[in-house]
């Protein structure tokens, strides 16, 4: 582990505890137009049981036909996550009855999953490019979501909402290697990212179309591994660390307190900040996996997985390294990858013909600090890349100073012109005539004689501000490297 | 001769000759129907419908599909939009389906009308008919000089009596480990289960998946050639549909088996059936015999381990398949329950039958953690052996011909044991678990004047060899017996 | 390998069939036969055989992605015991 800083333990009683946690994320595919079996719509926000076919509704006599491009996109997820791809895979039914499981089973896959082993690399701290950790992944399967169980609605009844019933779900298994809730947040964070820019999932989470099942169990350093409690549904990055670490501190106390955890599964409720039972201790479910006798088992060939292969984008790891390749620090590839919206942005934005570490503070700081201020989002950008890339040109070819970009930028953001134009209209373009402004200079150092001499006495500091007056008597439009330079000339020269 | 004791074939020619409308069929049938309520063989009648196709027959006529002018018996297992669809069970009563079946839809593209629904064992679970919501239905058949009431075999007796007691020319019948054959044999009529996947199940309500398979019964080899040229054919809506065009069965209909050569399994020689069976197996091989084919001996040695393997297999499919009957969105619902938990259980008490009962325990336990591999995957590796058995048996012949039933129809609640009943799909199952074509055609009458039927099993996908074997059998076998009516 | 009383309850309860302590009663034996029966089958030498779960030779079929389907509410609704604004209703479920 290259992770400089001290590893997470908890501080009980008896001692220092270890946590192991593991994460189940349930992605739905959002990048399809129909379901997984049915060929209903699988838009988010419909009126109740109007995206909802007959097999949806598990009809008597209704019967699943799998949907191609489900199966692509979760083959497409899988490459994205270096892993093995299968190319003969199975579907299983999961039994067991809820009122949100029309067919008294989920057709999923647990013999023979879509996709195999693969891992992650995650970041732990942004500004250390050593933190990294692999974490793995167990596998990748495809199933039905179920359907949406109301419980507000009336006094003695539940409702019954079937439009998401049947909607492709992709099940990403990791490997229990998370030791903190940081990791699992940063593993989550990653995942999240990884699915957008492969756009199989919107990785919506507060829309529910990615969520999280957290897996936590505790053991002294170097013991086996603990029985582990399955905290359900967690539809955050901020609630999974708060579930990790919540659950893992409930279990310490169990266990130094003389009990023993109970694998079962838990809920968590994020107004009270604790996760509690869900199961009855005796209630163990039997799910009495099977074949599903209604399909048959489903085999990819090379040219369905090379076209999977090519279709990918460049994804975040390559994307960072690139633009390090460039010369953008590390911090600043990695916050310019975490979002692919982001990244879009950004690649648009160096197509512009940007130098690129300019242009990478620019964004980081200028972009993001505006768009936070206004309230947008990049892809709402009231500046867009190409117009972005017309200012940082007039940045970098010395037409306007540094400073006054950021003013003609604020006029940008409100008044959608473009930043020539602006530079044009407001007369604003900075001048780099050494004979202007060696008059400026001379002008200034007239006027300011008796600071002149308290720094030729050793009053170095005052530099600046000779650099100050001159910039602001040229209302700002003044090249600052030429005026330093002439300034240096004119006063140590 | 009247209407009712036409074949298909000579209704079609009839009808497209001109010698009588479709109306007329369509009404000297609804009229046989309405005076045969005492067999029980229908659950629902659907006079007009009958008339409605007939209509539209007279009205097209000589344009219309292969089966234009036909009115047909249609097995409550498969869905019919707008009629009742329960698949003989108290927990499907009242439930209209907004969607008609893909067998059924073929059967009106091709001009047929609809008479009625026709009972069955519940959820296509028995072979006698005993199971079934509705009440058991009554062999139109009886034994010499007795009036107690017989079976028609199961689950699709309801066809097989309408059939074979004339209030209809043909009828859909579903079979999953004999449900057509057996009650075919039982009623001296043909009954044909083709390769698992030439007929869709889309819209039949589901038994056991990997084995339920739609075919037609009719009272001639060439009616239900006729019938299964209209019911089959890809299906996108069914995952386990054939992708293959349907052959002209009736077209290609050929007694002549010189060069054929039909399989006899010893296996299927059970010493504990009775010997006018067997007999008449013999006969039958001397009747291919005399059509030109050769009869081999040939061995399946798994056989007898086909009916364990089948129930197993059926009850854990239909175990998962019967788990939607739930009450939360169609069908019977018991009120006065508290939580969801217990309005599941309790509907699933009142609205399945003993039968069915058994059968998800059995299916439930066989999948449970602990027993699915001794079991459930148990069974599918025998499945597989028993398979085997017949792709290597079709090395050294075309066809195999064997007993349909190990009996003939039996009385109305004489057999109580479950065990008991389900030996009397032995010599059937093997084809189902297999997916291999294989027709039950009558070959005479048990010295107690009862029907008793040939099997024939095929090839994947040779439907074509079977019928043409049975028609061989047709041919000499002479059956021209009916049911006394009685009723 | 025989069912008792109480995996015989157990299993009911798998399968949601609420059944009264005669009706099991009745129940387990029947069972048993069946299952006694069945086990048969361990006779059976199978090493080496792959479990049949297809008995047709066919590779599955992928249906394009549109949508073909849905928008049939009063359909899906029309046999619902309790329906209202739109929903199933069922008894309410305690979370």
């Amino acid at each position: 582990m290259a992770d400089a800083s001290a590893p997470y333990r908890i501080k009980g009683e008896t001692g220092e505890w270890e946590v192991v946690v593991g994460l189940e994320v349930h992605a739905q595919i959002t990048a399809t137009a129909s379901k997984l079996f049915s060929g209903a719509a699988t838009e988010f926000g419909a009126e109740p049981n109007t995206q909802v076919s007959l097999v949806d509704a598990a009809m008597p006599g209704m019967l699943p036909v799998p949907n191609k491009e489900c199966i692509r996109q979760a083959v497409r997820t899988g490459m994205a996550l270096d892993a093995v791809i299968n190319r003969s895979s199975r579907f299983d039914r999961k039994n067991y009855f809820y009122a949100d499981l029309p067919q008294g089973y989920q057709i999923s896959q647990l013999y023979h999953p879509l996709v195999g082993e693969g891992e992650v690399e995650v970041l732990l701290d942004d500004k250390d490019e050593s933190s990294t950790k692999r974490i793995g992944i167990e596998r990748i399967h495809v199933e039905q979501d179920a359907g949406k169980l109301m419980h507000d609605q009336h006094p003695t009844m539940s409702y019954v909402d079937l439009n998401r019933s049947g909607v492709a779900l992709m099940e990403i298994v990791s490997r229990p290697d998370m030791r903190s809730p940081a990791e699992a947040g940063a593993y989550l964070k990653k995942l999240r990212a990884i699915l957008r820019y492969v756009g199989s999932c919107d990785g919506n989470m507060d829309e529910g179309s990615m969520r999280a099942d957290v897996n936590v169990s505790v053991r002294k350093v170097g013991d086996e591994l603990g029985t582990r409690t399955e905290t359900k549904n967690v539809n955050s990055v901020r609630f999974v660390m708060a579930v990790v670490e919540h659950e893992a501190k409930r279990q310490v106390d169990v266990l130094e307190g003389g009990g023993a955890i109970v694998q079962e599964t838990r809920l968590y409720d994020p107004d009270k900040g604790v996760t509690r039972s869900l199961r009855s201790k005796e209630d163990a479910h039997d799910y009495r996996y099977f074949p599903d006798p209604d399909l048959l088992p489903l085999e990819l060939d090379e040219a369905f997985l090379d076209e999977c292969r090519a279709s990918l984008p460049e994804l975040p790891d390559a994307k960072r390294k690139r633009y390090e390749a460039l010369g953008i620090t590390p911090y600043n590839a990695s916050v310019l990858t975490a979002e692919v919206e982001t990244a879009r942005y950004f690649d648009a934005l160096l197509e512009g013909g940007v130098e690129p570490k300019a242009a990478a503070n620019w964004t980081a700081s200028e972009l993001f600090g505006a768009l936070n201020r206004i309230g947008k989002t990049i892809e709402d950008s009231p500046v867009s890349p190409a117009q972005a890339a017309e200012l940082l040109k007039l940045v970098g070819d010395g037409t306007i100073s540094g400073s006054l970009a950021k003013q003609v930028f604020e006029i940008m953001l409100e008044t959608g012109e473009g930043a020539e134009a602006i530079v044009e209209s407001r007369g604003l373009k900075q001048t780099s005539d050494t004979g202007a402004i060696d008059a400026k200079i001379d002008e200034i150092l007239a006027a300011n004689a008796d600071k002149v001499a308290e720094y030729k006495a050793g009053k170095v500091a005052l530099f600046g501000f000779f650099v100050g007056q001159v910039m602001k008597a040229m209302a700002g439009k003044a090249n600052p490297g030429v005026v330093n330079e002439q300034l240096r000339a004119k006063l140590d020269g | 001769m009247t209407l009712t004791s036409k074949t298909i074939a000579e209704l079609r020619d009839g009808f497209r000759g001109g010698e009588y409308s479709a109306r007329e069929i369509a009404e000297a049938y609804n009229a046989a129907v309405a005076g045969a309520r005492l067999l029980n063989a229908y659950t629902v009648e659907t006079p007009e419908d009958a008339l409605a196709a007939a209509a539209a027959a007279d009205a097209a006529r000589g344009q219309g599909g292969s089966l234009a002018g036909i009115p047909l018996g249609i097995k409550d297992l498969f869905a019919t939009k707008g009629v009742d669809t329960t698949a003989g069970s108290h927990i499907l009563k009242g439930f209209k389906p907004t969607y008609e079946s893909t067998v059924t839809a073929n059967l009106r593209k091709a001009g047929a009308g609809m008479l009625g629904k026709l009972n069955m064992d519940e959820f296509a679970m028995g072979s006698s008919n005993e199971t079934s919501t509705y009440g058991p239905v009554l062999s139109p058949w009886r034994r010499q000089g007795s009036n107690v009431g017989l079976t028609p075999g199961g689950s699709s007796g309801g066809s097989a009596a309408a059939v074979s007691a004339l209030i209809a020319p043909g009828a859909t019948g579903t079979d999953t480990g004999g449900s057509i054959r057996q009650p075919a044999a039982f009623a001296g009529i043909c009954g044909i289960k083709p390769t698992y996947g030439r007929c869709s199940r889309w819209g039949i309500v589901s038994f056991a998946s990997s084995l339920d398979q739609a075919g037609p019964m009719a009272r001639t080899v060439r009616d239900c050639a006729i019938l299964l040229e209209a019911m089959a054919g890809f299906d996108p809506k069914d995952s386990t549909s054939l992708d293959l065009p349907v052959p002209q069965w009736e077209a290609k209909l050929s007694s002549d088996l010189k060069g054929k050569r039909v399989g006899i399994p010893k296996e299927y020689r059970i010493d504990s059936v009775p010997a006018e069976i067997n007999a008449l197996w013999d006969q039958g091989i001397e009747w291919l015999k005399d059509a030109g084919a050769t009869p081999v001996e040939i061995s399946l040695p798994h056989t007898k381990y086909a009916l364990p393997t089948y129930y197993i297999i059926a009850p854990a499919e239909a175990s998962s398949n019967l788990a939607r009957y739930d009450g939360v969105r169609y069908g019977l619902r018991e009120e006065g329950v508290k939580t969801l938990d217990d309005m599941y259980a309790a509907t699933r008490a009142a609205g399945f039958g003993a039968e069915v009962k058994r059968r998800i325990m059995i299916g439930t336990y066989v999948l449970s953690a602990g027993f699915y591999d001794a079991y459930f995957t148990k069974a599918q590796r025998v499945r597989a052996l028993i398979k085997q058995d017949f792709a290597k048996a079709f090395e050294s012949c075309d066809v195999i011909l064997t007993p349909t039933a190990p009996s003939a129809a039996f009385g109305i609640g004489e057999t109580t044991d479950p065990l008991a009943m389900y030996l009397n799909d032995v010599f059937a199952v093997p084809a189902s678990l297999a997916g291999l074509p294989a027709m039950s055609v009558p070959g005479g009458l048990d010295g107690q004047g009862l029907p008793l039927g040939l099997h024939l099993i095929g090839n994947e996908l040779d439907e074509q060899t079977v019928l043409n074997a049975g028609l061989a059998i047709e041919e000499r076998a002479g059956f021209t017996a009916r049911p006394e009516k009685w009723w | 390998m025989s069912v008792s009383h109480d995996q015989a309850r157990h299993i009911a309860k798998l399968a949601r069939i609420a059944m009264s302590d005669e009706e099991l009663e009745r129940l387990v034996p029947e069972l048993n036969a069946i299952i006694g029966w069945v086990e048969q089958l361990a006779e059976v030498n199978t090493d080496g055989v792959e479990p049949l779960t297809a008995v047709i030779d066919q590779k599955l079929r992928l249906r394009d992605d549109k949508v073909t389907d849905g928008n049939i509410r009063d359909d899906v609704l029309a046999n619902a015991p309790e329906a209202q604004h739109g929903f199933f209703a069922v008894p309410k479920v305690i979370e």
